[in-house]
């Protein structure tokens, strides 16, 4: 197989780490040359994995062998369908972003070193997503995380340090915990390849230690990503964060350091199933419980972050039911929660941006002066609470229907629960902030400068759209093949050797 | 037995994240709990009576220590050593804001 470009894969780590280098670096001589360095390098990334999308549909996965060295001994960078379809939404959703934050991050200081901490976070979770190395892993992880720690802290203020510092010694735990999991794995296995610890364990007769890794990387990713009883630092972090951060750590962060990270680890390497009921159970209550929190909150970013909680734990009932359907259910809706959830994030930030507060009780009427930040979150309210045809709906269709026939009625009635009741919540958000009488002194505000609303607008339409993907004329295999790579987990370690030679 | 101290001192650490009151304590138990692992990851990596993993001419491989775990704990102690610079970082802000280290006054965040 010649004439595939290996050459591509180490790049989604490499040029968002070499653009924030020279953003820190040039930033400060020329103003407008870190918008347009960061804008580019996101835009050609976002390009990149779809380029990615068609050559792993064409070719099957493929591998990059970092420095030459072979697997096991070296570090290798794995290219399958599943880190595919993750990449496509990190990385597409993190070029909208970029182009929002233009604007809105004006009115910070240091633009430059937001944008090379952004760039930072990029890499980090483009490095979890590709790699093929245990070790390669918590590193990224890692990258990504402490990023995200100085992101948060990034207006200094009393409210936003407090919840940086939070979330850091969450942060810190969790990365620790991975890490006493990964030097267990190493001790048991004698190898940090991915691929080459499944081969191992697969050999190996079951053991207790095996048990115990999974647990430790139950938690720790579980910090990560705010499963529900590890979720109470995500409230903090992620409404005191400016909005496009919100966005990045709602939409992306949590699924491609928390989420992702514990699919690929217990369904490929260590093909936990026996877990699954416990992912179940863990999604459902954060689901239920996120939804409830987020009913009584009223900032606005507050509340969003709640029904974040809620939103993870559809994905991880979806992947937990272990069915086909189930797991193609999660997967689709962790891609309709990012697109959504950022958009309304990057809302709450135009609301924020206009009025200078985010207080659902001093707000109102806002449709009439911000008619496109009002559209966009209509569509984005209507795609979280599932009504049709908006791609929310689609995918907890999917999840409710895969319950059912996987037999567990039950969890279909709380799936069902949550999701009138996350209608709920954003009907209190619309009435709250954009329908009820304008208020006196908001007669005057400005709709948000035109890129803001330019992204809004785009990520509106990918929720509108976004339910053909499930139709394969239009997206080809992209969910499907995603989804039968984590349902076929048993054979990644195979289909990395294979693509090895 | 040793294994066994590695793990009391991560306790040890995990006690002060969650027990005690002063930011500072807490970041000194984030380090406990870093510490125990990285003498942990070498415990993995050690063979009683072997010799450093150095390559020579003409001399026997045995009874080598896995020098692996000591590769992984140097990029862990640099990870660490950054996080922790962050974290007292963020801590002298917090002093600057709220004037104290006392966690449990510091809470404007709510809910």
């Amino acid at each position: 197989m010649t004439g595939i470009n290996y050459n591509m894969i180490p790049l989604f780590v490499a040029l968002p780490l070499t653009v924030s280098f020279f953003i820190i670096l040039f930033g400060n001589r020329v103003r407008w040359i870190s918008d347009v360095l960061c804008t580019l390098s996101t835009l050609a990334l976002c390009l990149l994995s779809l380029y990615a999308v068609g050559v792993v549909n064409g070719h099957g996965t493929i591998t990059y062998k970092v420095g030459g060295w072979f697997p096991p001994v070296g570090i290798c960078l794995v290219l399958d369908s599943l880190s595919c379809f993750m990449l496509v939404i990190v990385n597409s959703i993190t070029m909208i972003v970029t182009i929002y934050a233009i604007s809105y991050m004006e009115r910070y200081t240091a633009k430059n070193k937001f944008y090379a901490l952004f760039l930072l976070m990029l890499a980090g979770m483009n490095g979890v997503i590709i790699t093929g190395d245990m070790f390669n892993l918590f590193v990224f992880l890692e990258i990504g995380s402490i990023a995200s720690y100085g992101l948060v802290a990034f207006g200094t203020e009393e409210e936003e340090l407090e919840a940086s510092f939070k979330y850091m010694i969450m942060g810190s735990i969790a990365g620790l915990l991975i890490l006493l999991g990964i030097g267990l794995l190493y001790s048991y296995t004698s190898t940090l390849n991915m691929a080459d610890i499944a081969r191992v364990v697969s050999e190996k007769n079951d053991s207790k230690l095996i048990v115990f890794v999974s647990v430790l990387f139950l938690v720790g990713f579980g910090l990560k990503g705010a499963l529900f009883p590890f979720h109470w630092w995500l409230p903090d972090a992620h409404s005191s964060a400016p909005a496009p951060i919100s966005a990045m750590l709602s939409g992306l962060l949590i699924k491609a350091l928390g989420v992702y990270a514990l699919i690929r680890i217990l369904f490929s390497v260590l093909n936990a199933t026996s877990f699954l009921p416990v992912f179940m159970v863990l999604g459902t209550m954060s689901m239920v419980i996120g939804v409830f929190l987020a009913v009584v909150q009223w900032d606005f970013k507050r509340l969003l972050a709640y029904s974040s909680i809620s939103q993870v734990g559809y994905i991880m009932l979806g992947v937990g039911l272990g069915t086909p359907l189930g797991i193609m259910g999660g997967l689709f809706h962790l891609f309709n929660h990012s697109i959504f959830k950022s958009l309304l994030f990057l809302n709450s930030g135009a609301v924020d941006y206009a009025t200078g507060t985010r207080d659902l009780k001093e707000l109102g009427g806002l449709r009439e002066r911000m008619p496109v930040s009002a559209s966009t979150s209509l569509v984005a309210s209507m795609s979280i609470a599932g009504l049709p045809p908006f791609n929310g709906f689609w995918s907890k269709l999917i999840i409710i229907i895969a319950c059912v026939n996987a037999g567990h009625p039950v969890y279909a009635f709380w799936a069902v629960l949550a999701s009138i009741m996350t209608l709920t919540v954003f009907m209190k958000v619309q009435k709250y902030v954009f329908f009820s009488e304008l208020k006196e002194k908001f007669k005057v505000i400005k709709e948000v400068p035109f890129l803001m609303q330019f992204s809004m607008v785009l990520l509106a339409l990918i929720c509108f759209f976004g339910g053909l993907l499930l139709v394969p004329a239009v997206s080809g295999d992209f969910l499907q093949s995603a989804a039968d790579a984590i349902t076929n987990g048993k054979e990644y370690a195979q289909i990395v050797f294979q693509s090895l030679r | 037995m040793t294994y066994f101290l590695c793990m009391i001192v991560f306790a040890v650490g995990l006690y002060a994240v969650v027990a005690k009151r002063n930011l500072i304590k807490i970041i000194i138990g984030v380090m406990v709990m870093e510490y125990a692992l990285n003498m942990l990851f070498v415990l993995f990596g050690y063979r009683l009576g072997g010799r450093s993993p150095i390559l020579e001419r003409y001399q026997e491989i045995k009874d080598i220590v896995d020098p692996i775990p000591q590769a992984l704990i140097l990029t862990a102690i640099v990870i660490g050593l950054a996080t922790t610079a962050l974290m007292v970082a963020l801590a002298i802000r917090i002093y600057e804001k709220y004037g104290t280290f006392d966690i449990t006054k510091i809470r404007k965040l709510r809910g």
